[in-house]
């Protein structure tokens, strides 16, 4: 009887491998270490959700290998050698920063393996630097910012200061507001870039706010900055007479309680906000806060959505690294985010754009959206789509 | 840019609080580097420390118990760096010492996050600062100018101490001379020890004055200790003359070259910092002549 057990279970393990031809390899590429570990943890939380949500609905069957990229570009690419060529993924998933993305983009595209990139937001990857193997279920920096310029003119805010850290990320975040808002007929009155990670004492540039003329003040700030600057913001009483606004990033639900009263007010626009009103997300944020106990964040959202884009592309049929890539290109569908669906002219996402304001609610602080903006592809930016070929 | 009299008030008024804020740092730092050349790299993550400590005392008990209790518990962590560490390193030249610290600053740096978490903390400013006071003709946040007086504070009261107190003339003969000093019956290990401990609690009490102001990160540690370096190499090493004139000048030349010249920012102050190194290397005001 043993025996039989024993060879039954070995055969079990002998054909389990070739028997699920459809076992599809993820690489999730993700900082679990460094200042952006916390993002890293929240977009983990959000694939396993994701996978574990939406598994049923397709016959494949997945396997994760996790690699720390550290926030480190040169490791991170060490990193996705490994994933690629000895674990042989099928597929890579994650990459927070914009440095990291840039370093292993030629490797991806050299590769010829998809890469659904589940945060990192510069606008080159899809746009002058696009490939068809990355597919982005995050957001580029401009389309987040873009759409408050014409939000904010149409408001009535006739002159802005502009402030946000040193580093590409920034300027394309300001620069894409400030396009907007100046052909929507407003001013830009000043702007200043602060050192990036450098600064944590905000004072000199708010007094320089302050004395611009500005009837409010657009910024976008991060993590540990972004906290700084709230408070600091509020304590100079300068959110009385300055109203803030900026982009999402700024309170996010991830640290805004950190920021505590001084939050409170502050307007910002995001792809996502845990308070949207659909039936997907009330379920989205529901299992996320009983799996992890926390409130969604957007990173969340971020993982989420590529462990559903993922299972979407799979449900087509596709299982091999060329038939995911095509298929991950022709995504869509209603998540917690709204419609959401990838641009097959430059594989960037495009979704709706929420502006919320911060306010006290009864655990601490939540979001009220205050407006639904619509989905707009992001323009081209230079991108040549080439076909999907190995 | 035009600006008038209150926005250069204001300005001043930040470089001031920068500038405390350091000095608390950097005095810590340099009596000890002039005592015993002794170079700690790591008196950024006991500001770190201080912080987290701080964080976490103020959830317990509100700010003033963080506030009084974080600078103790640093020493006390000072205590168990001296004993297990820095007491065995003394005599291994400083470039051992200099790798040791170095690495300890990753050290603690990940047991902070082990402890605390990769998410950035915050502290609410005590009810009693809160707000913002009249002050010269601008509205200015009250705890900023509690930090200029607290600094001030204490640069009167080590004033004091190493001016006219007899462990004040002990510590300066150290500084001078230290084989000289232990001639003449001044037990230096002990003194060094002492003052090892009220450096740290110093960066811990700095640590936990940012909190509120700042956030609770990490790096915060690694982010404050270059200025810090900065401001000992310019101020010269071991002299408290030093580490308030080597404050004054960083966070005046960083706060007015981020109004003035946005674009040389970051790089005005190494600028300065390299012409302090080719006209004087010694620094402005060097504890040794």
């Amino acid at each position: 009887m043993k025996r039989a057990i024993l060879a039954t279970l070995g055969l079990a393990t002998t054909f389990a491998l070739p028997a699920a031809a459809e076992d599809i390899k993820v690489g999730l590429l993700l900082p679990y270490s460094g200042v952006y570990a916390a993002l890293g943890n929240d977009i983990d939380a959000g694939f396993e959700l994701g996978l574990k949500q939406f598994g049923a609905e397709t016959s494949a069957t997945f396997e994760i290998v996790r690699e720390d990229t550290e926030v480190k570009p040169p490791v991170a690419l060490g990193k996705a050698k490994k994933l690629i060529l000895q674990d042989n993924v099928d597929v890579v998933a994650g990459i927070v920063s914009s440095g990291v993305l840039g370093a292993v983009r030629d490797m991806i595209d050299g590769a010829g393996v998809p890469l659904i990139v589940a945060n990192a937001g510069n606008d080159e990857a899809t746009g002058a630097d696009c490939s068809p193997f990355i597919t982005r279920m995050s957001f580029s920096n401009g389309q987040v910012n873009r759409p408050m310029g014409k939000w904010m003119a149409e408001q009535g805010v006739k002159k802005v200061f502009t402030l946000a850290p040193d580093y590409a990320a920034g300027r394309q975040m300001i620069d894409a507001f400030a396009a907007s808002f100046t052909a929507a007929g407003g001013e830009i009155v000043g702007q200043e870039f602060t050192p990036f990670q450098k600064t944590q004492d905000f004072g000199p540039y708010l007094a320089t706010a302050k004395a611009s003329g500005a009837d409010a003040v657009y910024v976008f700030y991060a993590g540990g900055e972004a906290i700084a600057f709230v408070k600091q913001y509020d304590s100079f009483g300068l959110k009385a007479e300055l109203p803030l606004y900026g982009s999402g990033f700024l309170t996010s639900p991830l640290y805004v309680n950190a920021e505590g009263p001084a939050a409170e007010g502050v307007i910002t626009a995001l792809h996502y906000v845990p308070t949207i009103d659909n039936a997907e997300n009330q379920a989205f944020a529901e299992t996320f806060t009983a799996a992890t106990g926390r409130v969604p964040s957007e990173f969340a959202v971020q993982g989420y959505d590529a462990a559903r884009a993922l299972i979407e592309a799979t449900k087509t049929g596709a299982a091999d690294r060329e038939t995911l890539a095509s298929a991950l290109r022709q995504v869509s569908f209603d998540g917690p985010r709204g419609t959401t669906s990838i641009d097959p002219a430059t594989n960037n996402v495009v979704q709706p754009i929420y502006v919320y304001e911060t306010v006290a609610g009864d655990n601490g602080l939540t979001q009220k959206v205050v407006a639904q903006l619509p989905a707009e592809a992001d323009p081209v930016n230079g991108c040549q789509m080439a076909p999907v070929t190995n | 840019m035009a600006h008038d009299l209150g926005f250069w008030t204001l300005q001043a008024l930040n470089a001031l609080q920068l500038s405390m804020l350091l000095f608390l740092l950097s005095i810590g730092l340099t009596v000890i580097f002039g005592l015993m050349h002794f170079v700690n790299l790591a008196h950024g993550s006991l500001y770190a420390l201080g912080a987290y400590f701080a964080a976490s005392l103020a959830a317990v008990g509100g700010y003033w118990t963080g506030f009084f209790l974080a600078p103790v518990a640093v020493a006390g962590v000072g205590i168990l760096l001296y004993s297990g560490l820095i007491k065995r390193m003394r005599k291994s030249g400083s470039m051992a010492q200099v790798l040791v610290t170095f690495g300890l600053i990753f050290a603690l740096l990940d047991l902070t996050r082990i402890f605390w978490g990769d998410l950035a903390l915050a502290i609410e400013v005590p009810a009693l600062l809160d707000g913002r006071l009249g002050f010269l003709g601008v509205e200015y946040p009250t705890y900023r100018l509690f930090i200029i007086a607290l600094g001030l504070a204490i640069f009167g009261a080590l004033a004091f101490v190493l001016g006219r107190t007899q462990i004040g003339a002990m510590i300066r003969a150290g500084v001078d001379n230290d084989a000289m000093a232990a001639c003449l019956g001044i037990n230096v290990e002990r003194l060094f020890f002492i003052v090892f401990c009220v450096g740290c609690a110093l960066a811990g009490l700095a640590g936990a004055v940012a909190a509120p102001l700042l956030s609770v990160t990490p790096d915060m540690g690694l982010q404050i200790l270059i200025p810090t370096l900065i401001v000992i190499v310019i101020g010269g090493l071991g002299s408290l003359k030093g580490a308030i004139a080597g404050s004054l000048i960083y966070g005046f030349v960083q706060t007015f070259g981020a109004v003035l010249a946005p674009q040389l920012a970051s790089v005005l102050i190494y600028a300065l910092l390299a012409a302090v190194l080719v006209i004087k290397p010694v620094g402005l005001f060097p504890a040794k002549g």
